[in-house]
């Protein structure tokens, strides 16, 4: 494996990350599946786009994506989830429901065709790296991939928030009965997963495109890192994004056709041998 | 035992009787479109009721038998098609493939349990599906497979639709005498409570391991006659859309019923139609349903009636 096609592997990782890690805390607190995440990420992806290319800024694309799908999230949560409280299987499969109209609403406003978000002027071009000549803007999402990171270990780890978030993902019932608000904590945690979800789908659109069935492949991928890194862990998403990343661009230099399957290799060794995933606790 | 076993009486057979009865006589009285409405219905709810065995049954939902079923389907044309082998021999390919694929998916799902079930059958169901779009050489890629496959002897849609229509009965009949099997109530101890099943010395992930690949080899059936019907395959066959279609007919009839996958499949594939002629819309329409019945009637048509009509004879 080249240097190039292993910075591939780690800037994808580093994509995969930002999705999944907002999908790992809401099933890791709210024990929710949300299966529109996917959609959500796509969703984020096509105002990212309409907003970068109408009024030519990336920031403002992707900070107007955050913040439309954080509005999805709280219309999903508190308009339809709520009803159905407490019944994991119900939530998941209505999730899914929601996912499908999501997913033709954005074919009835943006079409079948793939965009591209503009990136910005300072990221185009791109950097040598030990002799190899590497695009700018993926090293960009590499390393916004690590500073989110860095940013939600803190928040999950030194801050009043993440301490009542770690507390609900161990014992939501006892928080609750600590006098906390748990569901303005599960609101938040639901809000930001969301955000999340629209700030990659701004990232991953300008140089994986976006395209009408976007939406379930970045959905595959969540699901198998959080499958491999185990429920609501951080380290756990970061480890998964890694392996699924490099694994997913080697098998796409090995066997192009067949990329998708080199994912369920790792899938099912730690199925077999820890079905709670890496870092995951038993239930 | 006579508290779990079937209902045996007679006016539960009149009913089968009379209900072939009428499957057996509609051609008669059907133009040519809706005969090819019916055979769908009777494809699709075998498929259905293939998921029933799962959720209804052994309380594992899965999000993976689309994936199955396209599976089989597949197969069949590729053999036939690109093979050049007889449709027979096809029809037997794809129902051994779906089985086997089935079976690799219980390996892995048997360790699970819940919402990590579904996951997993549904990130399964997509690696499939990703295969059939990406592997061009083999599954056409987006085009997918098309050919005139039917065998002669069923060319005919009529003759095809009582062809559908035996095999719908033979298969309700096989599931039905599956899951009422002293195996099948193993599972139904597993859908209960699976840890009391293992204290009791039941081999729970070998149980549900048998149940899985059953009902695999069941929607594995249902795939091999609708590649017959369709005389086309593409990635669509295999996508969650097809699971999802499929998992939603099993509700909307009633989980644990068997029967109600037929009333299921008619309900969806009838508004299917409806709305097509409509709108293009159809995901959205799938997507709403999906989200009211979740919402009101999770346990679908038939056990909504069912619930309503105890709370009525409970009041009179």
């Amino acid at each position: 494996m080249s240097l190039f096609q292993l910075l591939n592997g780690l800037t994808f990782a580093a994509l995969l990350f930002v999705v999944a890690s907002g999908f790992t805390l809401i099933f890791g607190l709210l024990r929710i599946v949300n299966l529109a995440h996917g959609a959500l990420y796509l969703f984020g992806g096509y105002i990212g786009f309409t907003i970068a290319t109408k009024l030519g800024s990336f920031t403002l694309g992707i900070l107007g994506a955050m913040a439309a799908v954080a509005v999805m999230g709280f219309a999903l949560n508190e308009g339809l989830l709520r009803f159905v409280r407490g019944f994991e299987l119900r939530q998941v499969l209505l999730s899914l429901g929601v996912a499908f109209v999501l997913n033709d609403m954005s074919l009835v406003i943006w079409g079948g065709d793939s965009f591209t978000v503009p990136i910005p002027e300072e990221l185009m071009g791109g950097f040598r790296v030990f002799g190899t000549f590497y695009p700018k803007y993926r090293l960009f999402v590499l390393l916004m991939g690590i500073l989110i990171f860095i940013g939600l270990w803190v928040l999950i780890n030194k801050t009043r928030l993440g301490a009542l978030i770690r507390a609900g993902v161990d014992d939501a019932e006892m928080v609750e009965a600590a006098g906390i608000n748990i569901q303005r904590v599960f609101l938040m945690t639901f809000l930001l997963g969301s955000a999340l979800a629209g700030m990659g789908g701004v990232m991953g659109g300008a140089f994986l495109s976006l395209y009408p069935s976007a939406d379930s492949e970045i959905l595959v991928f969540s699901l198998a890192i959080v499958i491999i890194g185990g429920r609501g862990s951080l380290i756990g998403v970061g480890v998964g994004s890694l392996m699924v990343g490099l694994l997913n661009t080697m098998g796409q230099v090995m066997f192009p056709e067949l990329a998708y399957f080199v994912i369920f290799g790792p899938m099912a060794a730690i199925l077999a041998f820890r079905p709670m995933g890496l870092f995951g606790k038993a239930v | 035992m006579s508290g779990l076993s079937r209902s045996k009486s007679p006016m539960g057979a009149l009913v089968v009787v009379a209900v072939l009865a009428v499957g057996v006589i509609a051609p008669y009285f059907l133009s040519r479109y809706q005969i090819g409405l019916a055979t769908q219905i009777l494809i699709f709810g075998m498929l259905a009721m293939s998921i029933d065995i799962l959720v209804g049954f052994t309380g594992r939902t899965s999000l993976g038998h689309g994936a199955i079923f396209g599976t089989s389907t597949y197969v069949v044309l590729y053999c036939v098609t690109q093979a050049g082998m007889s449709p027979y021999l096809a029809v037997l390919l794809g129902i051994m493939s779906a089985t086997v694929l089935a079976a690799i998916f219980a390996l892995l799902a048997v360790r699970t349990n819940g919402v990590y079930f579904l996951l997993l059958t549904l990130a399964l169901g997509m690696i499939v599906w990703g295969i059939c779009l990406r592997w061009t050489q083999v599954t056409g890629g987006e085009n997918g497979l098309r050919g005139d496959i039917r065998p002669k002897a069923l060319a005919d849609y009529k003759d095809f639709y009582w062809f559908i229509l035996a095999l719908a009965a033979m298969v309700t009949f096989g599931i039905r005498r599956f899951v009422n099997s002293p195996f099948g109530l193993t599972l139904r101890g597993i859908r209960d409570s699976d840890s009391r099943m293992r204290s009791l010395g039941y081999n729970v992930p070998l149980h549900l391991f048998i149940g899985f690949t059953m009902s695999g080899f069941f929607a594995g059936v249902a795939g091999a006659v609708y590649a017959f019907f369709n005389n086309f395959v593409s990635p669509s066959t295999v996508a969650l859309t097809q699971s999802v279609e499929s998992l939603l007919m099993a509700i909307i009839g009633g989980v644990g019923t068997l029967y109600g996958s037929f009333i299921g499949a008619s309900a969806l594939i009838a508004l299917q139609n409806l709305v097509s002629s409509h709108t293009e819309r159809w995901q959205s329409v799938l997507g709403i349903t999906f989200t009211l019945i979740m919402i009101f009637a999770p346990e679908g048509i038939v056990g909504k009636f069912r619930a309503l009509r105890a709370k009525y004879s409970a009041k009179h």
